[in-house]
């Protein structure tokens, strides 16, 4: 569904992704680890198509169309959602009308919706004003089950928090990745970034990746890159899948 | 169902004006109306008991006493626009009386009509008296065809007994070729509440006004709103002032403005001359193209225990929030148009429902035509 070539991404004057290929077939949750800034939120970022990272070389296709160069809203409108670490705070702008703008009405809906994040209190407050970081990653899941996006970017869901809350946003994303169907009828795909693995108590993930310095080094099992990664740091995992 | 307000001679095109300004020409959503034509008042009426509406020249014929109001607040020797006033044979305008504890559910409307290329020159007087509360909107426009040029003197008064409050909303719907010089001032007495509030968004070749609130009752509060475009070929030169001369007395100053074009010089002065006073001064523009965005933030303590801030800030719409928009869906210009919808957005606490609608709707019209 997603089919990433050769990839090389520049921000400003910096090359920062290198020659980077990923394939994630539909129906698959793929999760993407990696030390600070080795390059994965950029990644995210590319793939929704923001205007500061400069694609320089290489290929994006989603559902066997090139979008390496679409607008933003172009690649929403395919089918591609992005949950956002730190998304911007716009005064004035009420989460509820920003739902209501996505959604195409459906005020009911919306409500049902957010009642099921416990959003609801926060309709009519601007988005992520004075939004706790459980709050802001609520509303970014409200956000992308009003959008249902086909392939969904999760940037470290779990960061900021509370226990009682990731089991709420795990089992979101569970939903918005189709785990509550039939491993043959899923048709929605993901791509999360991790750094506990906290939310893999929650859903199942079919594939990891390392990346490191800009490229993805390490492919594989993504619990038992996580356990390398728990017991041995980063360097060691990389080293040892290089081998 | 009263009837329709008659505005005489005017085409169906400028009666849409005169809509845009907030004005309900069904008069169904009003308890009263007050409409001038140039310098003919058309219709003075109130259905809500104990609020007077009155043409100026009855007023001052009917109430000796109100030679105590008028030029008290406003000098007659102000500038050459209160000195053109105050100089007419025949002053023209309306007066307000809020008798005390009267209090309007639905809002009284003044529309000022300039219809013809001349100077409309109007006096108002507004009183609301011991624990009233009255809700005004005052609807500015000039007809579509006036191209040559016209100008509107406005002076208005407004004073607010102890326990009073008062909220004017004022839209402009002026011409490009208009120059329009309001000179207002108000003075509340003790625990009295004024809210000010302007809107502009249609394009007017001046607009000049810096009106003036004296807080002299303790406990009183002044909130000052602006929202406004400017668009190429328009001046605005706007503010207002705040002076806190009693304890407790509180006021906010906040503005909106968006440049596409045209010059914004936003004024603003608290004077804190009481203790236990606060004030806060805001303005926030934006540029959207070319214009300029002049902000003049100027706060003033006299006193130990008055506590006074401003915030200024003059820039662009982040790229940030429009990407962030256009990842869930919305084209850059409906993010855009959004971002600016929501950064027009001053919510004012205490405004009745039907006026802030007014607002929004002069605000939405602005976003239909693409800011």
């Amino acid at each position: 569904m997603l089919e990433i070539r050769d990839l090389h991404v520049e921000i400003g004057e910096r090359e920062v992704l290198h020659d980077l290929s990923l394939s994630i077939g539909k129906g698959e949750t793929h999760v993407l680890m990696g030390p600070n800034g080795s390059g994965k939120s950029t990644l995210l970022m590319t793939i929704m198509g923001f205007s500061q990272y400069h694609v320089t070389h290489g290929e994006i296709h989603f559902d066997g169309e090139e979008i390496t160069h679409l607008p933003i809203h172009e690649r929403a409108r395919r089918g591609i959602g992005m949950m956002f670490q730190r998304p911007p705070t716009i005064s004035g702008l009420s989460l509820g009308k920003l739902l209501a703008a996505t959604a195409g009405g459906g005020d009911e809906m919306v409500l049902d919706l957010a009642r099921k994040v416990n959003m609801d209190r926060f309709l009519s407050r601007d988005i992520n004003k004075g939004f706790s970081g459980g709050e802001i990653k609520r509303s970014e899941m409200l956000q992308l089950m009003i959008q249902r996006p086909s392939f969904v970017m999760l940037d470290e869901p779990e960061s900021g928090v509370d226990l009682e809350n990731i089991s709420l946003i795990g089992h979101t994303i569970g939903q918005l990745l189709d785990k509550d169907v039939h491993i043959v009828n899923r048709k929605h795909c993901g791509l999360i970034i991790t750094h506990t693995g906290h939310i893999l108590d929650y859903l199942d993930a079919d594939r990891g990746h390392v990346m490191c310095d800009g490229e993805i080094k390490c492919h594989g099992n993504p619990r038992e890159i996580l356990k390398e990664i728990k017991t041995r740091g980063y360097r060691e995992c990389l080293e040892c899948r290089q081998d | 169902m009263p009837a329709g307000l008659n505005v005489p001679g005017i085409s169906g095109e400028d009666q849409e004006r005169i809509a845009q300004s907030g004005i309900d020409l069904s008069r169904a959503n009003r308890c009263g109306s007050y409409l001038q034509m140039d310098q003919d008042v058309v219709h003075a009426t109130c259905k809500e008991e104990g609020i007077e509406v009155l043409p100026y020249g009855v007023a001052v014929a009917r109430y000796a006493w109100l030679n105590d109001y008028a030029w008290n607040l406003v000098p007659r020797d102000k500038d050459e626009i209160t000195a053109y006033v105050a100089g007419q044979d025949r002053p023209v305008g309306y007066v307000i009386i809020a008798k005390k504890g009267s209090k309007n559910v639905l809002p009284l409307q003044a529309c000022l009509f300039l219809g013809r290329e001349t100077i409309q020159h109007v006096h108002n007087i507004v009183i609301a008296e011991e624990g009233a509360e009255l809700h005004l909107i005052s609807g500015c426009a000039s007809g579509s065809h006036v191209g040559l040029g016209g100008a509107h003197y406005g002076v208005s008064e407004f004073y607010l007994k102890d326990g009073a409050r008062i909220s004017f909303t004022m839209i402009h719907t002026w011409g490009e070729e208009i120059e329009v010089y309001p000179r207002s001032a108000a003075v509340l007495g003790r625990d009295a509440v004024f809210l000010s509030n302007y809107v502009c968004m249609k394009p007017v070749k001046k607009v000049q006004m810096y009106p003036a609130a004296h807080l002299t009752g303790e406990n009183s509060v002044a909130r000052f709103s602006s929202i406004v475009i400017g668009l190429p070929g328009s001046h605005l030169d706007l503010g207002s002032r705040a002076i806190l001369a009693a304890r407790g007395a509180s006021a906010e100053l906040v503005t909106r403005a968006i440049t596409k074009g045209g010059t914004i010089i936003s004024r603003g002065h608290i004077l804190g001359s009481a203790e236990g006073t606060r004030g806060h001064l805001e303005c926030k523009g934006l540029i959207l193209k070319d214009g300029r965005i002049y902000a003049i933030p100027e706060i003033e303590g006299t006193v130990v225990g008055t506590e006074l801030s401003h915030e200024a800030a003059v820039g662009r719409i982040a790229q940030e929030e429009i990407e962030y928009l256009m990842a869930r869906g919305l084209d850059e210009e409906t993010a855009t148009a959004t971002i600016i919808r929501g950064f027009l957005d001053v919510r004012i606490s205490g405004l009745p429902a039907a006026l802030q609608e007014q607002i929004d709707a002069s605000i939405d019209s602005a976003d239909r035509s693409g800011f």
